[in-house]
């Protein structure tokens, strides 16, 4: 990957957390933590188990409420907003342990994006006003070529518990695409998938960025994923930013090689991925 | 409701159609052929059908646990039996005032306690669901007559030109408003608000995630069915002529509990069935009368073991494209 392929650092800030802190119990999961997330930039995530990632997607997603710090997304303060606010902000997230619908068809899941794009409330949804039907028409239209653009278009009438686990992975990217968020936070979207489809995944999310105007924060343990396609990496660990750059910098930051093995080991970080 | 079906695919409307179109048929033929003994049957069947759809809104669509939806259906009741007999006001004007008041005192009771989850939820409308019946047992201001209750209901009438005074006429009015509630409620299960209640029973986090405010959608529900209740309420008071608080025990939230489960959570034929066993299942068993509640147990435990998703769960697999006969033989478990 050549430097002037890199956005980092080039376009305006999506998405910056400030001194970002998450204390639960005594415990500090997240500490003072900056993050800068540049338009139309791949962001990783990256830290060993327990570093604080998962809870920095949280926080930046509304789930958790943060202690400390601010979330600003394109300059506007969405610190301790409620998830469904956030969403309509932009932000669309999917899940570590994926989190469909299951009993309910892929079709209805990506619909669920669409659910804060539109309007129509109790009384022209029972009396089905002429309104509500183009809204509706419109819901289903998208959700399909969403449903297309990662590949399951065939699957549309299935339930979501039934597809296998990579396509259900991708139908959770889809249900969060269909939502147009400018931010798309990706919680380990490669675990659980075979290399080939990894490799799938390394190809789309490229392709996204181009074809969608999306910026893509992603946590990711594969650091094949990372190497491949990242514009800029942040390492956490024990809650704390302990190093960030581009992926060969970081790659061979000993800092960084010291949170993931301790000071002794000579294996390569990712080996020791899962 | 057919203009719906028309927009969609042509192949299987017509099954579809001929179906609906026998079972309305039979029912308007239904009071003509038997005794007003079973019409009153099927007047029963009728207010169980309402209070199942009700209750299938909150537990079915949005699996939430109401054990107290008995309380509303109370609301209802009484609301049309006070402003009835102390205020003359017509029962027909009283259905929406019944609806709106059961709607508020809803809202108002669970926007506290909205939040919880699962069986804390079902604590808190267990214990709603018996305070309502305390209360109007203790007659507070002297409207709800204490444990006698409130009589001398006035019959739904359109000044002198039209009075509902008989079995059949009422057995018309609850099922004109069951057909009116299910062509509401069919819209709605194809709607967004439909969707969304859905996918908070599914998963809330990821409803919530994904831009559903779960809090409103959940308040929503229950104040729909909260007012779907009210309804079912003022029809029976009116056709009792009498309404007392041991008409609306523990017993009926549960007699409604089991009309969903028995039929399948979120199905809407599922709750008919539901409503048409609860009600017809008396009538059966009348020979053995001692025995009626251990076989209702038995029944309720084979139901359970073997068909957990009930007699007629709801298919997904297609959103409004696939007809309603096409549901059956599927449980999902």
């Amino acid at each position: 990957m050549a430097d002037n392929d890199r956005k980092h650092a080039s376009g305006e800030i999506v998405l910056e957390t400030r001194q970002l802190t998450k204390i639960f119990g005594g415990l500090t999961a997240v500490g003072a933590v900056d993050l800068k997330v540049h338009k139309g930039e791949i962001l990783s995530l990256i830290g060993p188990n327990g570093a604080g990632k998962t809870t920095v997607f949280n926080v930046v997603t509304g789930i958790y409420k943060p202690e400390e710090g601010q979330v600003l997304f394109g300059g506007r303060d969405i610190t301790g907003r409620a998830p469904h606010r956030i969403v309509e902000c932009g932000i669309a997230r999917t899940f570590q342990n994926i989190r469909l619908f299951p009993d309910m068809t892929c079709l209805e899941n990506v619909m669920a994006g669409r659910h804060c794009r539109s309007r129509a409330g109790l009384f022209s949804s029972i009396f089905k006003t002429p309104g509500q039907r183009a809204e509706e028409k419109s819901i289903r239209e998208i959700a399909e070529r969403r449903l297309e653009q990662v590949g399951l278009a065939g699957s549309r009438d299935e339930l979501a518990k039934n597809i296998a686990y990579g396509s259900q992975r991708m139908l959770e990217i889809a249900r969060a695409l269909a939502s147009e968020p400018d931010l798309l936070v990706l919680d380990e979207p490669s675990s659980g998938l075979n290399p080939k489809e990894t490799e799938d995944l390394m190809v789309f999310l490229k392709n996204l960025i181009h074809e969608d105007d999306v910026t893509i924060l992603l946590i990711e343990h594969d650091m094949n994923l990372v190497m491949g396609i990242s514009d800029w990496v942040v390492v956490l660990d024990g809650g704390r930013k302990i190093a960030e750059g581009a992926p060969e910098d970081v790659y061979a930051d000993p800092l960084v090689i010291e949170a993931y093995l301790g000071k002794d080991d000579e294996d390569t970080p990712y080996e020791l991925s899962a | 409701m057919e203009q719906s079906l028309a927009s969609d695919k042509k192949s299987w409307i017509k099954p579809q159609l001929i179906f609906i179109a026998v079972i309305i048929a039979g029912f308007v033929a239904y009071p003509f052929v038997v005794s007003d003994y079973f019409i009153d049957v099927a007047f029963y069947f009728g207010i169980y059908a309402l209070l199942g759809l009700s209750l299938n809104i909150v537990l079915g669509e949005v699996g939430l646990f109401d054990l107290g939806h008995a309380g509303f259906y109370a609301v209802g009741a009484y609301t049309t039996a006070i402003l009835n007999t102390k205020y003359g006001v017509p029962i027909l004007v009283l259905i929406p005032v019944s609806a709106i008041v059961a709607a508020l005192f809803a809202y108002i009771l669970f926007s506290p306690v909205i939040h919880l989850q699962g069986d804390y939820l079902l604590i808190v409308t267990l214990g709603l669901g018996e305070i309502v019946r305390l209360a109007l047992i203790n007659n507070p201001f002297n409207l709800t007559g204490g444990p006698d209750g409130v009589f001398g209901i006035d019959f739904p009438r359109i000044g002198e030109f039209f009075v509902c005074d008989t079995s059949l006429k009422f057995y018309f009015l609850i099922w004109i408003i069951v057909a009116l509630t299910i062509a509401a409620l069919l819209c709605l299960q194809n709607s967004r608000i439909g969707r969304a209640w859905n996918y908070i029973r599914e998963d809330e986090v990821a409803a919530n995630a994904m831009g559903i405010d779960s809090r409103r959608y959940k308040l929503l529900a229950f104040v729909l069915g909260a007012a779907i209740a009210a309804v079912a309420g003022n029809v029976y008071a009116c056709k009792l002529m009498v309404v007392s608080p041991e008409s609306f025990t523990f017993m009926e939230s549960c007699l409604m509990f089991c009309i969903v489960l028995i039929g399948g959570m979120g199905s809407i034929p599922g709750v008919l069935l539901g409503a048409a066993f609860i009600s017809l299942f008396p009538e059966i068993f009348r020979p053995f009368a001692n025995y009626r509640m251990l076989f209702f147990g038995l029944a309720m435990m084979l139901m359970m073991m073997f068909r957990p998703g009930g007699v007629w769960p709801r298919k997904r697999g297609a959103v409004g494209f696939k007809s309603l006969l096409d549901d059956t033989g599927r449980n999902d478990g």
